[in-house]
């Protein structure tokens, strides 16, 4: 579905990310991509990276644009000129998702549109080189919230998009790792399945914007999910209720709570949490990242009744 | 084609858009509200209510997700329409170049109004030339009547296979928009005739020769807005321009076709008693009915006046325009707009070109007038015109820039 030779960075994260989701795609499907790193690296003409139909519209309007290719599709299915509505699914960052695309793709699943987004989270605005987002993590460095001589990277904690999303009532949310592919690929379907929009929220480790050696990209991942840095979920409504449920090592994790890791495994091997490490440990900041850490999971297992 | 019978119904500018698009019936309507445009959205909210339209209504949450969607719904094969004024079509300005660009024929209905702040809802043409260069083609209304009737010929033009261009039609706020007319509509199956169902361009892809859509079989894959360096971008604009000269001739094959049906003939311009005029009114929208009416009473005080007013502004039709002013003496050139510390108002500065280069042509003034909504008499027009001539006699240096009616 994705030509080989994609001109993303080695080790890269999104370009992992769009195979794995498209080679879980069993019907004709038609991508759409916000303005970002995986859109410039697959498009550079005269050559294209995509083997289906895409189509890259600006950097704040995935959403809106799938809207249109979905009304499109139903209007032309309704007058007989079109056999089968494709699936559709959208592939952005974070900045397109949690910061300026956050508008449109809060209306589109109010509204209710069939598709499967798909956020793609590397913390940072990746192809405008590493700025700030609100997908960064609490003391992460990034250009626009450098670690500075009283500023320590980014100051507020990671918006929790996937539960703001889960809270539009949508039929799915889901978070999964490019380091449990299964897990992901189950979700990618479940998500095409669901009659109405789908979110599919994905961490995608990024060598080049959280400083660490492209060949650990899916170890990241992995220790993102261990420490409980970014743990794996997926949610339903039934009768007016929120379902959801941990999956795979969250799961096991959940009920074996010796199994989690400490944050800092997860923090100790990426460049942009060094400030915290060198030249001298920054222990009230490492353990303001455990806290949020602990909170956010203590969160999750209080909805997922395994408190 | 024969002429068809037509019926009178008495609607605002705003119902006789709706009504047009109803007629259309696109595929995708995805629109905002916004005065003086919202009446558009409410009255095709009916037909859709009413199981009148077999249309996709998105009822979006902004302009400019509302053009985003239509350039997602075009780029899928189908028919997309959209409606917007002033704050919206600022906010859709991002949205504007890319629908040009990826060469997605939308229609969008422009209701001209002037923009913040101070905010004010009434009409001047500010919003539309802030989208002047965005490589949509731009037909300007004089009333309800015409509104109707270009929300038709729109989709022939944008879809002509030399043109794929997307056409905004504006019609100014609350003069035409909120205004009731008695117009003459088409039935519905001569309109639909007359539109037909959009023809697919071809084009080649990746995978060789298809049609430019997102094929829903997945069988013939293109992959639209993509990224392109100054090895290839270049490239991209200037087909744009050829697409925006071979669509003067494509309005007025439409004009001619339409008028051929409904006894209504429409073209690049709208000339009034121009052949022997020694002063000329030129102008968009509305406002030049006004003019015509100044012309007549000119007329009968022994002055030679006449009214060009420009329905394309984009593609601007200078060869056109040069014939008919082609041995008047002067000419008025009213702009509903600004173009803060420019030269002159936006439509005198294409004006200016029209004779550029040649040893004859007229004397030219530019008179700035309207704005938010400001109203514009026929005494106005008539002291326009005198002014004008009053210039051309005592000679005028440069280019002088006025303004009508407005507190010094
Ligand atoms: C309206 C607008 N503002 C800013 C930009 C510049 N820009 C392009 S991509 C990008 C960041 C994308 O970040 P993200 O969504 O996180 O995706 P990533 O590049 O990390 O994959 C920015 C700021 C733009 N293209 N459009």
């Amino acid at each position: 579905m994705l030509h080989e030779g994609v001109r993303t960075c080695s080790g890269c994260g999104a370009s992992l990310i769009a195979k794995l989701v498209l080679k879980a795609a069993r019907k004709p499907v038609v991508v759409v991509s916000a303005t970002g790193c995986l859109e410039v690296a697959t498009s550079i003409l005269p050559y294209t990276s995509w083997k289906v139909p895409w189509i890259h519209n600006a950097f704040e309007n995935a959403a809106a644009t799938a809207s249109g290719v979905e009304a499109a599709y139903k209007a032309l299915a309704k007058k007989g000129l079109i056999k089968e509505v494709p699936d559709i699914v959208v592939l952005a960052g974070d900045g397109g998702t949690y910061d300026i695309g956050f508008q449109s793709l809060s209306g589109a699943l109010e509204r209710g549109h069939d598709f499967l987004y798909v956020l793609y989270d590397n913390e940072a605005y990746m192809n405008t080189g590493i700025q700030r987002s609100g997908g960064t993590p609490r003391y992460a460095w990034t250009t626009t919230c450098p670690a500075g001589e009283v500023l320590k990277g980014k100051l507020e904690a990671k918006k929790p998009i996937a539960l703001i999303v889960a809270e539009h009532r949508i039929p799915y949310v889901a978070t999964a790792s490019p380091s449990e592919p299964h897990d992901l690929i189950r979700k990618v379907r479940r998500g095409l399945e669901v009659e109405g929009p789908a979110f599919l929220h994905v961490i995608c480790p990024c060598p080049r914007g959280w400083r660490f050696d492209p060949s650990l990209s899916v170890e990241v991942a992995r220790l993102a999910v261990k420490t409980c840095f970014f743990p794996l979920w997926e949610c339903r409504w039934e009768d007016d209720d929120m379902v959801l449920e941990l999956t795979g090592p969250s799961k096991l994790i959940a009920e074996v709570p010796e199994l989690k890791l400490p944050v800092e495994a997860y923090l100790a091997i990426q460049g942009r949490f060094a400030h915290l490490f060198r030249p001298k440990r920054m222990e009230p900041l490492i353990r303001q990242i455990q806290a949020d850490v602990d909170a956010n999971w203590k969160l999750l297992l209080r909805r997922a009744g395994m408190a | 084609m024969a002429r068809v019978e037509q019926r009178r119904i008495g609607m605002m500018g705003d119902e006789a858009v709706a009504y047009a698009i109803k007629q259309v019936e696109p595929d995708v309507v995805a629109a905002y509200p916004i005065t003086p445009q919202t009446i558009i959205v409410e009255r095709f909210s009916d037909y859709v209510a009413d199981g009148l339209v077999r249309t996709e209504f998105v009822a979006i949450e902004s302009e400019h997700s509302a053009l985003s969607a239509c350039v997602g719904a075009a780029a899928a094969g189908a028919r997309a329409f959209t409606a917007t004024a002033s704050q919206g079509l600022a906010l859709m300005w991002e949205i504007l170049y890319i629908a040009s660009s990826m060469r997605l024929p939308i229609v969008m209905v422009i209701v001209n109004r002037a923009l913040s702040a101070p905010i004010n809802i009434h009409c001047d043409h500010s919003d539309a030339m802030g989208a002047r260069d965005s490589g949509w083609i731009q037909l300007f209304c004089e009333n309800c009547q015409e509104a109707y009737d270009t929300a038709i010929q729109a989709w022939r033009i944008a879809e002509h296979p030399d043109v794929q261009l997307p056409v905004m039609v504006c019609l100014d706020g609350f003069v035409v928009s909120h205004t009731l007319e008695d117009i003459e509509v088409l039935p519905d199956e001569v309109v639909k005739e007359f539109v037909g169902e959009r023809p697919l361009v071809r084009v080649m892809g990746h995978e060789g020769e298809v049609p430019y859509r997102l094929d829903p079989t997945g069988r013939e894959p293109l992959s639209m807005g993509t990224f392109a360096m100054y090895d290839l971008y270049f490239e991209y604009k200037r087909q744009q321009e050829e697409a925006m000269r071979a669509a003067l001739k494509v309005i007025e094959e439409v004009g001619r076709e339409y008028g051929e049906l409904t006894g209504r003939y429409y073209g690049l311009i709208d000339q009034y008693k121009l052949e022997d005029a020694e002063v000329a009114i030129v102008g968009l929208g509305s406002s030049m009915g006004t003019a015509k009416d100044a012309a007549d009473e000119l007329r009968d005080e022994g002055i030679r006046a006449g009214v060009l007013r420009i329905r394309s502004f984009r593609p601007f039709p200078t060869e056109t325009v040069r014939e008919a002013l082609k041995g008047v003496k002067t000419v008025a050139v009213m702009d509903r707009a600004l173009s803060f510390g420019g030269p002159a108002g936006p439509l005198m500065m294409d004006m200016a070109t029209v004779f550029y280069g040649l040893k004859e042509g007229p004397t030219m003034l530019n008179y700035i007038y309207g704005l938010g909504g400001r109203d514009i008499s026929t005494d106005d027009f008539k002291a326009v015109a005198q002014d004008a001539l009053r210039a051309a006699e005592e000679g005028v240096e440069g280019l002088p820039v006025k303004f009508v009616g407005v507190r010094e």
